[in-house]
């Protein structure tokens, strides 16, 4: 196992978390918490399928909605927010 | 502006990665697509934590190596014209113009609906796989594996590399169909081996035959599950469920192009002939998306696929014989891992069928007609398009999928906009 | 039994507000419905309850029916939200025609006010800058149309009403229609088989106009009304062979609703062509919605009569047949007066607003 792997420093709802290279967004997420964000009924949900067929484990990425953290690569300095609040009241 | 290519594939796993490779080494301009940021589908996704198996290796060598391949990754096949693709890679447009299309888009897991399914901590099992490859912290977590099929072997493996604490393995075929199982394997000796490799690495796991998960228990998220073993009801505590019941072909692209699909399971596949080409005369199709058959004959269909494609119809000749025998595994799969009906009834009134639009089995009861259920109850509208609900939804026999219109993913609104596509008549 | 005082062929949101008016007033009724139930032009519709003024005709009809809509505010199938329609003026010239607009709306009873380009963004912040204002009709709602007429089905079941679904009516008879599996059925007959219609009534003159809809992943208070360009009236009423306009909703789930588009054509294909033109116009007055995640595209077919207006009443030259289609892009709004006008015919009775511009005998003139 490679332990000497570079890590990438990014934030999941305000908190600093730190991921190897080439990790997804949702590896990092789960540093933080298991929910990705709620349906209809209330529910919460957290990545399901681990492939992007599922769409369970969309998220804001630096400020663009509904991205699926399971197929989105973590990046130096990326904000996300497991919670997609609107941006107008 | 439209780039062109003489071939374009679809999907970089072991059957788009031969194609590529295959049709490159006559010289065509070849492009080669695929939604993951690296190459290697499913089963050669890259592990950030630990080096690709080398057969992997050499197959990205291989395409890497190829000027004229042009890798696409990123990038999410949106629509697609019988000479056109418009795809999506990191939020900006693409129309990529082909004279012959490989469809190497391989499966994806199926997901049945059971009480708690939804809990957050509850994976597919080859999503739990898929996950842990890229980087999520499952060290000293106890995880239960189960479902169907020699991939739950190969994950938990995987889990317990990267530090998980496997509770169980729970799988559904009964130690009869398992016995019958092994007892083929001899045909295929490296696969064989692979199995007793597996069975070696997870030395005092518990393995369970004839077991199925009932439920998922938990309040925000998994603490544990019910399974039933055999005659008995057992309750194991777990921070993760990774479950799946084997595998479903990515039909949308073939079947929005037009091609001609098998439907004599319950899941169709794409139909094709021995060169890999489906009905529609400039289109290839090898692999999963063929009919669930395992990494072996993805590979050498994903080459005939790819040899055909340039008319290079000898070198795709010489693969046949080696095609079929990899193909008679997949026979093997489907009889040996067939469900236990009762792996069909678990969801009871409340347990939520769509879980983009939370409609529950009950919601579903009034309807017997398919866009009736999807009208009144919006089952099947959300973002997964029904790949997750409309599939259960058919493996339970309970509604047929429907046929895809564009975009056979979501697609960011300006992509759907791209100036190039289907701009010129046909 | 098979004989019934009315028997409404087709099952969309208009043919099911027939048979829901029928029974409500006492008729033995008959449904027959190839099924899904509201599965046509009703599935495919944006929902919007609106008031479209530019026509006398259309006025009065659009808002009659209106009116009766209210009565289905609480209901829980019909999804009915009011979020308002706000109706954006691109230039001063078109920001001056909102007076006459105002004026004839506050004649039928509808209230709207001239919102300046200030309290423009107020309201939808979201909206390109440089626009000159708009009118807003705050009391204008949207609906879930299919779930609508599935109630009002289920609602005329109740009292006499027999449903043949997944049958069709291969053809009118002496004495009412045959059905696909040889069933006879004899009665009045009401035809409200949307764009199918010159199947039954080929007297009619009836065509198919596609447009094209795209629904967006959840974005709540994206936009907060239903917004129109004020142009998209000229798209409606024109005849060029294609044409898009500025239409968008937000639906109550949070879904961004992204119209509108209209061509002569009888396929449901995408035409991404069209979606392309159609986005393009949308992104001009909300830029951002480029960002957005787009989950489907669908198309529905509107059935067009020439003059715009539908056949309400008794098809000339036949004894005891009536109709109900047309409606174009007003088929919800229009589908409860729609079905006043024609059972009021049928039993004789005045309607509340004249029904003479919506006459199948004008067809002969």
């Amino acid at each position: 196992m490679n332990t000497t792997a570079k890590l990438v420093r990014l934030h999941v709802d305000g908190v600093a978390v730190e991921a190897p290279v080439g990790a997804s967004v949702a590896a990092a997420i789960a540093q933080v918490t298991l929910r990705c964000g709620r349906r209809p009924g209330g529910g919460a949900r957290a990545p399901l399928c681990g492939m992007g067929v599922c769409f369970e484990c969309r998220v804001r990425i630096d400020g663009i909605d509904h991205q699926r953290a399971c197929m989105t690569i973590v990046r130096e300095g990326m904000r996300v927010e497991t919670a997609m609040e609107p941006a107008h009241g | 502006m439209a780039e062109h290519y003489d071939v374009l594939v679809v999907g970089a796993g072991p059957a788009g990665l031969a194609a590529a490779d295959a049709a490159a080494g006559h010289c065509a301009r070849v492009g080669l697509l695929d939604a993951q940021a690296t190459l290697g589908g499913q089963v050669w996704r890259r592990d950030v934590r630990a080096e690709a198996p080398r057969m992997a290796r050499h197959a990205f060598h291989a395409v890497e190596s190829r000027t004229n391949i042009a890798r696409f990754t990123q990038t999410q096949i949106v629509a697609a014209t019988d000479n056109e693709l418009l795809v999506e890679q990191a939020a900006q447009a693409h129309t990529l113009r082909y004279d012959k299309l490989v469809l190497a888009c391989g499966a994806r897991e199926l997901l049945l609906p059971f009480p708690g399914w939804t809990l957050p901590g509850v994976f597919g099992a080859g999503g739990a796989q898929a996950l842990v490859k890229q980087g999520w912290p499952i060290a000293g977590k106890r995880v239960v594996v189960a479902g169907s099929g020699p991939l739950l072997l190969a994950v938990a493996a995987t889990l317990r590399k990267h530090g998980a604490s496997v509770a169980a393995i729970c799988e559904q075929a009964s130690a009869k169909q398992l016995a019958a199982f092994a007892g083929a394997l001899w045909r295929w000796p490296q696969k064989a081996a692979q199995a007793i490799a597996l069975r070696s690495a997870l030395a005092g796991v518990p393995y369970h035959a004839g077991a199925f998960v009932r439920a998922a228990h938990g309040d925000t998220q998994l603490r544990a599950v019910e399974v039933q073993i055999g005659k008995n009801r057992r309750r194991i505590d777990c921070d993760h469920l990774a479950v799946g019941y084997g595998l479903v072909p990515n039909v949308e692209l073939a079947q929005l192009l037009g091609c001609a699909l098998d439907h004599d399971g319950r899941h169709p596949c794409v139909e094709v002939d021995e060169d890999q080409r489906t009905s529609l005369a400039n289109v290839y199709a090898a692999g999963e998306v063929c009919g669930i058959g395992g990494r072996d004959s993805a590979r050498i269909e994903g080459a005939i696929a790819g040899h055909a494609a340039v008319g290079a119809t000898q070198a795709a000749q010489a693969l046949r014989s080696a095609q079929r025998h990899a193909r008679r595994f997949s026979a093997l799969l489907e009889t040996r891992f067939a469900l236990d009906a009762r792996i069909r009834e678990l969801a009871t009134d409340d347990t939520i069928i769509c879980r983009c639009e939370d409609v529950t089995w009950s919601a579903l009861n009034d309807f017997s007609d398919a866009r009736a259920a999807k009208l009144q109850t919006r089952c099947g509208m959300g973002a997964c398009q029904g790949r997750i609900c409309g599939t259960a939804l058919a493996e339970l026999g309970r509604f047929p999928r429907g046929g895809p219109r564009p975009p056979i993913f979501p697609a960011w609104l300006a992509t759907l906009a791209e100036a190039d596509f289907a701009s010129t008549p046909n | 039994m098979n004989t019934f005082d009315l028997i409404v062929v087709g099952a969309g949101i208009v043919g099911a507000a027939c048979a829901d008016l029928a029974a409500a007033e006492g008729l033995r009724v008959a449904i027959v419905e190839p099924g899904p139930v509201g599965g046509g032009a009703t599935a495919a519709s944006m929902g919007h309850l609106v008031v479209m003024d530019d026509d006398p005709a259309e006025l009065a009809l659009s808002r009659h029916s209106q009116q009766m809509w209210e009565a289905y505010a609480q209901l829980p199938e019909a999804e009915f939200s009011r979020c308002g329609t706000l109706w954006v003026a691109r230039d001063e010239r078109e920001y001056a025609g909102i007076t006459a607009k105002i004026a004839r709306l506050a004649q039928a009873g509808v209230v709207a006010e001239a919102v300046d380009a200030n309290a423009l963004y107020e309201l939808e912040p979201e909206l390109v800058p440089g626009l000159a204002g708009g009118m807003l009709v705050a009391a204008e709602a949207v609906v879930y149309p299919p779930r609508v007429a599935e109630f009002l089905v289920k609602r005329a079941t109740t009292r006499n009403t027999q449903l043949h679904l997944g049958r069709r009516v291969h053809t009118l008879s002496d004495d009412g229609v045959v059905l696909d599996d040889g069933t006879r059925l004899s009665g009045p007959v009401l035809v409200a088989t949307g764009c199918a219609l010159p199947e039954l009534l080929p007297m009619l003159p009836l065509r198919a106009r596609k447009g094209h809809l795209v629904i967006t992943d959840r974005y709540p208070a994206f936009v907060r009304h239903q917004l129109l360009e004020l142009g998209y009236a000229d798209s409606a009423h024109g005849s060029a062979p294609t044409s898009v306009a500025f239409n968008v909703q937000p639906r109550p789930t949070g879904q961004v609703l992204i119209g509108s588009s209209r061509e002569f054509d009888s396929s449901r294909d995408v035409s991404m062509t069209t979606v392309r033109r159609m986005l393009e116009r949308a992104f001009a007055f909300l830029p951002r919605l480029r960002d957005l995640q787009a989950l489907r595209i669908w198309t529905g077919l509107r059935p067009t009569t020439p003059d715009g207006h539908p056949y309400l009443g008794a098809v000339p030259g036949l004894r005891d047949v009536w109709v109900a289609a047309g409606h174009e892009g007003l088929g919800i709004t229009t589908a409860l007066a729609s079905a006043h006008l024609v059972i009021d015919q049928l039993l004789g009775r005045r309607s509340a607003i004249d029904p003479a511009p919506y006459l199948p005998s004008r067809v002969r003139a």
